[in-house]
């Protein structure tokens, strides 16, 4: 072999071997940084106004990728189970204040940042900061009235704020007439569960976030087992005015008349009938968002 | 072979030093003096971090911005002047000259960081009126900058044996935004689906990683950088290099320069 020969040799080797290495090397680093060490740099961030002019005009690219850091920060703790979501407000900030008018961040993010652990980060008032921030930025807007709405009702439980965020939302032009229907329905029953499984089917027909969909059919079946339940425990509760006993079993109600069969959750598991007429489910995680059923 | 190898690498670095490459020192030191006072009268108790910041940046930046607008002529270049022929008619092999051309732009670029960070210190001494223990870490930082430079030169020597000089400085500038972005393409990738999740995680690992390698934020704010961090981002360096320089020389003893 000539030395031209060896040369491509050796140096094919070199490529392959170092290049390898290199990945190797790489996957080390990233495990001595941490997967969110990119995202915690951003702390340090004097201000995003500082970031803004940094990026040479070029702040709604910067800003997708600042959304991007959110969604991937958000999903990661998700997934970990994590209770603490400390940089996911500040990432949907500087995303905000990058693209002002990147209308997903206010709408997912907020939804991100309302909702109760493990589902979200538990933080409404910041996603109500966020969706008010929104609204300054893109009044015509109307669907983020919606969301505002929604968070006051579903996380802040003030149905008076719901309400007057939905009446000013369906007063924008375009707005659809059911925005008029859920400011009087807040103004009338508030504490309702079929408003709440009535904004909660907008939320799940509306929203193109898979998670939020997700979490959006977790609380809709959430909901209607809590109203099974409610159901099922007056029917326990004529059964014990009539034979002054609760039922034992499902077959008393049946044999009385006050049941067609055993009653089955929306999993299809038959509930579980408790002492003094008490209902719970057979497996309660599987009705993580249960207001009034939960099990002790 | 060593003679040969510091023949190049010394005249890369004198023909550097012709060019008057080290006149950005003095951009580099007027852009501190300038902003230095400026900084203090925008920025209420930030003057130091506004001033390490602008530092460290501005090392990195023209550092990278020499090594592509070098890099991207040290084969093209000698091609065009028709010197390389001369050389190669010598007893020189071509991986000789490749690997002699690389350590030369890199000593110029490590002379040319070396005093940037004199006058960065110098700045820091003059405006903030002293030095904390805690300033020595700033060097970690300028040694990661170093590491980058390692790995740009290689990148830009790669482009400048097969491209005109145009193209290498693109592919070169992209590589370095791609890599600076490297983390957020990892990322991306891990939220990914199917074939584009395969396509993100391979380029992500294909491009250099510039994120790892930058630790302003970390040293500014007197953050601690870990003993593993610096071994493991040296080895990573040093193999990226190597098989980026390997590639280079395996594409130019293959080309026909007839």
């Amino acid at each position: 072999m000539n030395t031209r020969g060896k040369v491509t040799v050796i140096c094919s080797v070199l490529l392959a071997v170092l290049f390898a290495g290199s990945i190797m090397l790489r996957q080390q680093v990233e495990k001595v940084r941490g997967t969110q060490a990119t995202l915690e740099d951003t702390l340090y961030l004097p201000s995003s106004k500082t970031l803004r002019r940094m990026s040479l005009g070029y702040s709604s690219l910067l800003g997708d990728i600042y959304w991007t850091r959110a969604v991937q920060y958000f999903g990661d703790r998700h997934l970990r189970g994590a209770r603490n979501y400390e940089l996911l407000y500040p990432l949907l900030d500087i995303t905000t204040d990058l693209d002002p008018h990147l209308i997903v961040s206010y709408e997912t993010g907020s939804i991100f940042l309302s909702q109760r652990s493990p589902e979200g980060a538990g933080q409404p008032d910041k996603a109500v900061t966020l969706v008010e921030k929104g609204i300054r930025e893109n009044p015509e807007y109307w669907r983020l009235y919606f969301t505002l709405g929604f968070i006051h009702y579903m996380d802040r439980h003030d149905f008076k704020a719901a309400q007057q965020a939905f009446e000013k939302g369906s007063e924008i032009h375009g707005a659809l007439p059911w925005m008029k229907v859920m400011a009087a329905r807040m103004a009338e029953k508030g504490d309702d569960p079929g408003t709440a499984t009535y904004l909660w089917k907008t939320i799940y027909d509306t929203t193109a976030d898979k998670s939020i969909k997700e979490s959006a059919a977790k609380h809709l079946i959430s909901l209607r087992a809590d109203l099974d339940m409610d159901e099922l425990e007056k029917r326990a509760q004529a059964y014990h005015e009539r034979f002054k006993a609760f039922p034992e079993t499902w077959q008393d109600l049946v044999r009385a008349g006050l049941l067609r069969g055993i009653p089955i959750d929306p999993n299809g598991t038959p509930y579980k009938l408790g002492p003094a007429g008490t209902v719970q489910a057979e497996d309660p995680k599987q009705f993580p968002y249960l207001e009034r059923h939960v099990a002790k | 072979m060593t003679a040969r190898l510091s023949a190049i690498t010394l005249n890369t670095f004198r023909e550097a030093i012709r060019d008057r490459i080290l006149y950005n020192l003095v951009l580099f030191v007027l852009f501190l003096l300038a902003s230095a006072p400026l900084f203090s009268q925008i920025s209420i108790g930030l003057e130091k971090q506004m001033l390490v910041n602008v530092g460290l940046s501005s090392i990195s930046l023209f550092g990278v911005i020499i090594a592509i607008f070098i890099g991207i002529g040290l084969v093209s270049k000698e091609i065009e002047k028709k010197t390389l022929y001369t050389i190669l008619s010598r007893p020189v092999r071509r991986w000789e000259f490749i690997a002699g051309k690389y350590f030369g732009l890199l000593l110029t670029l490590a002379v040319n960081a070396a005093l940037m960070t004199v006058g960065f210190y110098g700045a820091l001494l003059i405006f903030i009126h002293g030095l904390k223990r805690a300033d020595a870490m700033l060097l970690v930082a300028v040694y990661f900058i170093l590491l980058q430079f390692m790995m740009m030169v290689a990148l830009t020597l790669l482009f400048s044996t097969f491209s005109s000089p145009i193209f290498s400085a693109i592919f070169a500038f992209a590589l370095f935004v791609i890599g600076t972005f490297g983390e957020d393409l990892k990322n991306f990738a891990a939220i990914s689906q199917g074939a584009m999740k395969w396509l993100a995680m391979a380029t992500a690992y294909i491009v250099p990683n510039f994120a790892s390698l930058n630790v302003i934020s970390r040293v500014v704010h007197e953050q601690n950088v870990g003993g593993n961090l610096i071994i493991f981002n040296t080895l990573y360096a040093l193999l990226y290099s190597v098989a980026i320089t390997a590639a280079a020389v395996l594409i130019f003893e293959r080309r026909n320069l007839k």
